[in-house]
């Protein structure tokens, strides 16, 4: 496949003057099978340059428009620390089908990390669009249960390119228009794409009733393969409404 | 067939090297935004989610 651009430009410069006589037939279709192969080998390569780097260049562009529409809805957060509350935090409805009503921070891959998440795990309207998805049937974020979102983890955005490298104790944030709701990794594991009961209200224990705040991220393993899951869990540390300042880990840099 | 659209593009060389560009420039404007994203779906690479497996 590497070496099919350099043909394809070969057969055009070998392009005999009109008038030229006509090679023997088979070796006329001989160049036309030729062609059809060389052909098929660029299309083959275009298609991977596509998948790998123009999903992400779209997805990336799709996914930061995404935020900042949202952010602009929103009313602004002083810079300030946000006081951390504990009790019952506000109740959240469930959004439309694909539409974006929260977004995601983690703050270990960087203070510029910022994902919209999009009701839903549609491929063409959520997840290929540059949105990380919030399983419908899942609990609504800051609620008890089991708040459970799927995202790429290469092409399309790569949302979740770097999430072995989340270990407990690390934050993941969900701003919404009420409040920023701070959750903490407890456990990460990789699982089969069948095995559902990762997003149960209690994560592994479909039957049990939930009593916590969880989150569950969801996404493919390992990198380029779609073999496995990779799941990481986390629990709701403390909420804090959103006007009322950031979550520590998100301030910016000397304030 | 490559060789055939060549010949029979009008001009010079070089007007015909310019319009081999632009055309080729088309084909994978045309792939990179309609053929690509339609075929991608089919393709079982792409799955996040728990549950379709």
């Amino acid at each position: 496949m590497t070496s099919a651009p350099p043909s394809t430009s070969t057969a055009d410069e070998a392009a005999p003057p009109p008038g030229r006589r006509r090679a023997p037939v088979g070796s006329r279709i001989l160049g036309g099978v030729g062609e059809l192969l060389i052909t098929a080998g660029v299309l083959l390569g275009l298609f991977v340059v596509w998948q790998l780097w123009w999903t992400d260049v779209e997805g990336e562009q799709q996914a930061a428009s995404a935020v900042a529409e949202l952010e602009e809805s929103l009313p602004p957060v002083p810079e300030v620390a946000g006081t951390p509350r504990t009790d019952t935090p506000p109740v959240e409805v469930a959004a439309a089908a694909a539409e974006v009503f929260a977004t995601l921070y983690v703050p270990d891959w960087g203070t510029d990390y910022a994902q919209p998440i999009a009701e839903g795990v549609d491929r063409p309207t959520v997840l290929d669009a540059g949105r990380v998805g919030h399983y419908p049937e899942t609990a609504q974020v800051g609620q008890v249960g089991n708040f459970s979102v799927a995202g790429h983890r290469q092409t399309y955005g790569k949302p979740f390119y770097s999430i072995d490298t989340l270990a407990a104790g690390d934050e993941i944030i969900v701003r919404t228009a009420q409040a920023w709701y701070v959750y903490e990794v407890t456990t990460s594991e990789v699982v089969r794409p069948s095995e559902v009961e990762v997003i149960a209200p209690v994560p592994g224990d479909p039957e049990a009733v939930a009593t916590e705040e969880m989150l569950t991220l969801t996404t493919c393993h390992p990198l380029w393969s779609t073999r496995e899951r990779y799941i990481v869990h986390a629990h709701l540390d403390h909420w804090i409404p959103l006007t009322d300042g950031l979550p520590a880990a998100l301030l910016p840099e000397g304030s | 067939m490559y060789g055939w659209i060549f010949t029979h593009l009008p001009g010079p060389t070089w007007a015909r090297v310019i319009q081999s560009a632009v055309l080729i420039g088309a084909v994978v404007a045309a792939l990179f935004l309609w053929v690509f994203p339609a075929v991608a779906p089919y393709m079982p690479f792409n799955d996040q989610t728990v549950g379709e497996g």
